[in-house]
């Protein structure tokens, strides 16, 4: 229950608003963050049924900008950025030469040659410095670690549009589902983008990190009749999960590829050249030999990050998240397994701590939310 | 929340209360807020013999699993099969959620744990 550390660990804009109001903080990729206000139970079912507020400024921000900034972008990200509008965003991979994930990110598109993505807090140093090689070849394009300019807000659920709507300007139905728009939150320059890590509507508001706290505050307020609360990353963990979005260091890695992640959709297929497109192709047309699956599990117990897959006795996959979910009160996971159990309803036997529990193989996503006004 | 001064505890966060040669065992109000939201307990079965400082079982949050140590050695005599199927009730209630009872082969080994003052006092 304790951790140690050798370095200092950094602090969001926000981090005495959660000690101040009561936070479990924990290091968390090199940041003190809180995992959880009231419980992780509690804020996961605020998320669903009316709104909860997520400060992820540990989310690192790396900006693509030149005349050749589209062909330098191309070059370092899977999916299709000449596909973007001029104010839209989609998911994307950082990837290696054999078709792995050095990350995964969010592509915005700011400008016509200038491109913000959206990297995990883990891995900003290493994709700032693999994207600044990587992007010489293409042109005229510089990359800039623009990761302390933002602090970021999630607000997310059902709740989430009229929670944020009195405080801009900005018409949020006129925002489509990874679209965004540049105006103010409470008085503060904002990109609202309507993304999210939870499986509901809701909004990612970039703001200076010296107005974090005030746009946060607002969001408090605004959100107090409908019984908006503060999540931490624990109850983040759990509602990503359930709506099964693949997690960098759990479904991703560098030993894994998009085409084994169910994520091939990020790939742009077309595309002439991108890091990793041959050893892609390759194994698109080879075939993949494991996939990641969801699980259910039979008997009673929870299947966690790193626990083993078997048959006969002999470790063939491995779950890579799990927990008890605390919406649909259930024990699921997912997991990498041979193509020969990925059918739905295969049994699954994982063992957990020496013990083997029965699982069995169900769809994707656990969670989906039902269809509302976009 | 306060802690009874009737119990015993352990540096591992876990309460004993002692009834002539029985103990009963369950984790601290400190413990419950560490873990978060318990959604899991394994026990052991009636019978199974338990050895100081050795886990006995587990208990899991949504968040983590985490070992239960057993504070005293001697014989499982009962199980809280109620508190299996009401894990949550380790949250609401830590200090009356008991999961074993032990029914204790050394005595001795009460002397090795804190009272409520010493606990208090290690928790800062």
């Amino acid at each position: 229950m304790t951790s140690l550390s050798t370095t200092p660990l950094l602090k969001t804009s926000l981090h005495a608003v959660h000690v101040a109001s009561g936070a479990r903080m924990v290091p968390f990729a090199g940041w003190e963050m809180p995992v959880e206000y009231t419980g992780i139970g509690n804020e996961h079912l605020a998320v669903r049924t009316r709104a909860g507020l997520f400060d992820v400024s540990h989310m690192g921000q790396i900006e693509i900008a030149g005349k050749d900034g589209l062909a330098a972008v191309q070059r370092i990200s899977s999916n299709d950025a000449s596909r973007l509008a001029v104010g839209q965003a989609h998911l994307s991979g950082l990837l290696t030469p054999e078709g792995t994930f050095l990350d995964d990110l969010l592509v915005y598109r700011m400008a016509s040659s200038h491109f913000m993505l959206v990297v995990n807090a883990s891995n900003v140093d290493k994709d700032f410095a693999w994207i600044s090689e990587q992007i010489k070849p293409a042109g005229d394009a510089a990359c800039v670690n623009s990761s302390s300019r933002y602090a970021l807000i999630a607000v997310q659920g059902p709740a989430a549009r009229d929670t944020l709507q009195p405080l801009t300007g900005v018409d949020l139905d006129g925002i489509q589902y990874y679209w965004f728009a540049h105006g103010e939150v409470a008085s503060a320059r904002a990109i609202i983008s309507r993304t999210g890590y939870t499986g509901e509507d809701g909004y990612e508001i970039f703001v200076p990190p010296q107005n974090a706290e005030r746009v946060w505050k607002a969001l408090l307020d605004s959100g107090r009749a409908a019984d908006v609360v503060a999540c931490g990353l624990g109850a983040r963990d759990t509602l990503r999960l359930e709506a099964a979005m693949r997690l960098y260091g759990n479904e991703m890695d560098e030993t894994t590829t998009a085409l084994e992640a169910g994520l091939g959709w990020i790939v742009g297929w077309d595309k002439p050249e991108f890091i990793g497109r041959d050893a892609l192709v390759a194994q698109k047309a080879a075939g993949i030999e494991r996939k990641l699956v969801g699980f259910e599990m039979v008997d009673r117990a929870i299947a966690r990050h790193g626990y083993p897959v078997v048959l006969d006795g002999r470790p063939v996959g491995v779950v890579t998240s799990g927990t008890q979910t605390p919406f649909l009160k259930k024990a699921i996971g997912m997991a990498y397994v041979p193509l020969a159990l990925t059918p739905l309803d295969t049994p699954l036997t994982i063992d957990v701590r020496g013990r083997t529990a029965s699982a069995r193989v169900v769809p994707l996503p656990f969670y989906k939310r039902s269809k509302q006004k976009s | 929340m306060s802690y009874p001064a009737d119990l015993k505890y352990t540096k591992d966060h876990e309460w004993i209360r002692v009834t002539g040669d029985t103990a009963a065992i369950g984790v601290t109000d400190f413990a419950q807020r560490q873990l978060g939201d318990v959604v899991y307990l394994d026990l052991p079965d009636v019978g199974r013999a338990v050895t100081a400082g050795e886990s006995f079982g587990s208990i899991e949050s949504v968040k983590a699993v985490s070992d239960l140590f057993a504070p005293m050695s001697g014989e499982v005599i009962e199980v809280n099969d109620w508190l299996k199927s009401h894990p949550e009730s380790v949250n609401t209630d830590p200090h009356g959620a008991w999961m074993i009872k032990v029914r204790v082969n050394v005595p001795d080994e009460a002397s090795a744990l804190l009272d409520v003052t010493q606990y208090e006092s290690l928790l800062g």
